[in-house]
């Protein structure tokens, strides 16, 4: 750990970080090529969109779950916070004012993370009190509530949907925004609040015994996840172009948490990857749709059972797969 | 006035519903300190078995019911053995998400085996709505109220005097030291989800005659309604999930008579976490003190 902050004092442009700005050009340059070239199928092509979008929905909802330790099911209602605030925002925009397309779409992604992140805030105080479960069971009453009262609200559209959004997601704009929202939350995870998020979630007795004031850094975690899955649901709305309320039920949390369990809680990298697989899979097995929901079910109850197996001890023993993060703080609760 | 009565009388049956289910969220809470998100389509499953042994089986009304709350024990009893016994000493959060993967799991192969789409069924109560007064109570109503108040008044009496409910009750408030005593801890824990499970089958039961259609999502709602209650009540206390049931019935169906249908559940979940801010442990739930 020393050497790394020895490093990060030094210079930005070392050679870890120009290898990752390569990366970065590279794959950039690969989407062009599939997008714009005969590649790919139209069908394909459309998959790009919703595959960045699930990837920063699952990044951030790692934090919280992964990073924190706190389970939210209410992840979708940040999105639907974001989604419908922004895309208020440029319809407003496009018929009200002058601001070219591009400038809109810059500050209605804003003001969808803004505005998910203030409703964060409104559920990271209920935070200050609860631990483990009841957490889980506020999210999902908030994430509820949100799309109760979406639905009930005259100028949301209601139960009918806010149509006419104008369609400003293109592979480009997701792409730029995947690469931000995955180096902030690195460097996050990798800095020192991240650690502190960390430790809270390890042992948040032991946190607080020396100092971490623990409430404060779990609003801070749930409303960065908050603000990024704004911005995904701001994404979403201009790429659909119509927005309803069932686009952001408990299902939809649900959705975004098995592709964070599959990838792996606290790994950012397992994320990504199972967010690309998830989002691709259902669509190239056509034929196994029927069955998507049922195998999701059953990787997940395996995947839990698998990992307090007496088998993946066995492996994390012997070096051949990864030790998981214990989550002892949850643990503490059961006598 | 009447219609505020009529209101009440409606909150209650359909709190009386919350209730049922709420006392199995509660009673494994209590034992096995986790929530079973799947209780609630454990409902979904015995309306299908209703179904299915009145309407494909051509069964009478008494053995169907009694083969339907059987159906929803022993689903309850394997759902223990499979997915959560072999996490009795993992995380709570592991616990919690594979308690999610069985309530998808049971919804799926529901769509699987009876599709998506809802299939109408005819209520096996046939009651005559009762008049007093001014005030019209529907036969469904009074069934159901007699038909909680039976069970809730069985199960008090089965966990204070029985020695099986003592059981329950020493392994709820200390496993190592009720096994020292000699209980069988395994055992009880899936005595409770039998339980559990056969409440829910009722309140299945109760929630079909009333709707009168099934379909493969119909226990979601009343399941996550039912955990709040259990929530709001204090969960762990079974007190507390009658009351919290109750008490949600009645807000919901006041708040869709007079406020708006489509905010009441908006209202019932704001009700949860405002009573969380103020006690933190539910109405009539103890507060854990939390050890290093």
């Amino acid at each position: 750990m020393g050497k790394e902050i020895a490093k990060k004092t030094g210079s930005i442009l070392n050679g870890k970080n120009l290898i990752k700005l390569a990366v970065i050009v590279i794959i950039y340059i690969l989407l062009m090529l599939v997008m714009e070239g005969d590649f790919a199928t139209r069908h394909f092509k459309s998959l790009l969109v919703p595959v960045g979008i699930n990837i920063i929905l699952a990044v951030s909802l790692n934090i919280t779950t992964g990073f924190l330790g706190e389970l939210s099911l209410g992840h979708a209602g940040f999105m639907a916070i974001g989604a419908y605030s922004g895309s208020l925002f440029t319809i407003f925009a496009q018929d009200h004012t002058g601001l070219p397309g591009p400038l809109a779409f810059i500050i209605g992604i804003i003001i969808g993370g803004i505005m998910a992140a203030l409703l964060g805030v409104v559920i990271g105080i209920p935070v200050l009190r609860l631990r483990g479960d009841y957490l889980a069971i506020v999210t999902l009453a908030f994430g509820e509530i949100v799309r109760s009262v979406i639905n009930f609200l005259g100028f949301t559209g209601g139960a009918r949907g806010l149509s006419g959004i104008p369609r400003y997601t293109n592979y480009k704009w997701v792409y730029a925004l995947v690469v931000i929202t995955l180096i902030v939350l690195a460097n996050l995870v990798r800095s020192r609040y991240g650690r502190v998020i960390s430790s809270i979630r390890d042992n948040s007795i032991a946190a607080e015994s020396i100092g971490i004031k623990v409430s404060n850094y779990k609003i801070m975690a749930f409303v960065i996840a908050a603000f990024f899955a704004g911005v995904a649901g701001v994404l979403f709305g201009h790429n659909l172009s119509v927005l309803k309320p069932t686009n952001f039920d408990y299902n939809k949390s649900i959705e975004i948490l098995v592709i964070v369990v599959l990838g792996g809680m606290g790994s950012i990298r397992g994320s990504v990857i199972s967010a690309i697989i998830l989002t691709l899979l259902p669509e190239f097995l056509r034929d196994a749709s029927e069955y998507r929901m049922l195998l999701y079910a059953l990787a997940l109850i395996i995947i839990m059972l698998f990992n307090s197996s007496e088998i993946r001890q066995k492996l994390e023993d012997s070096g051949k797969l990864p030790k998981l993060p214990k989550f002892p703080t949850l643990k503490a609760r059961i006598k | 006035m009447e219609s505020i009565i009529e209101q009440l009388i409606n909150g209650l049956r359909s709190g009386s519903i919350y209730a049922l289910i709420a006392l199995g969220y509660t009673m494994v809470y209590g034992i096995a300190k986790m929530i079973n998100f799947a209780h609630g389509d454990i409902i979904m499953v015995g309306a299908y078995s209703l179904y299915v042994f009145i309407a494909r089986l051509k069964m009478p009304v008494v053995p169907a019911v009694i083969f339907t709350i059987l159906v929803c024990a022993i689903i309850g009893v394997v759902i223990e053995k499979v997915a959560y016994k072999p996490l009795r000493k993992a995380p709570p959060l592991a616990v919690l998400i594979t308690a999610i993967g069985v309530s998808y799991l049971l919804q799926n192969l529901a769509q699987l085996i009876f599709t998506a789409n809802p299939i109408t069924f005819k209520s096996i109560i046939n009651l005559k709505a009762v008049k007093i007064a001014g005030i019209t109570i529907p036969g469904i109503t009074l069934v159901t109220l007699v038909v909680t108040f039976i069970c809730m008044a069985a199960l008090t009496l089965f966990i204070n005097k029985t020695k099986a409910g003592s059981a329950m009750r020493a392994v709820s408030e200390d496993k190592a030291a009720a096994q020292l005593m000699g209980i069988n801890v395994n055992r009880t824990i899936s005595m409770t989800f039998a339980i559990g499970s056969a409440l829910a089958a009722v309140a299945g039961i109760i929630f079909i005659c009333q709707f009168q259609s099934v379909e493969p999502t119909l226990g979601a709602l009343p399941g996550i309604k039912a955990f709040v209650a259990a929530v709001l009540g204090g969960i762990g206390s079974v007190p507390g999930a009658m009351l919290g049931g109750l008490l949600l019935g009645v807000i919901e169906s006041v708040s869709k008579a007079y406020i708006s249908t489509q905010l009441a559940d908006a209202i019932v979940f704001g009700v949860l976490v405002i009573v969380l801010l103020v006690k933190p442990s539910g109405l009539l739930g103890k507060n854990s003190i939390e050890k290093v």
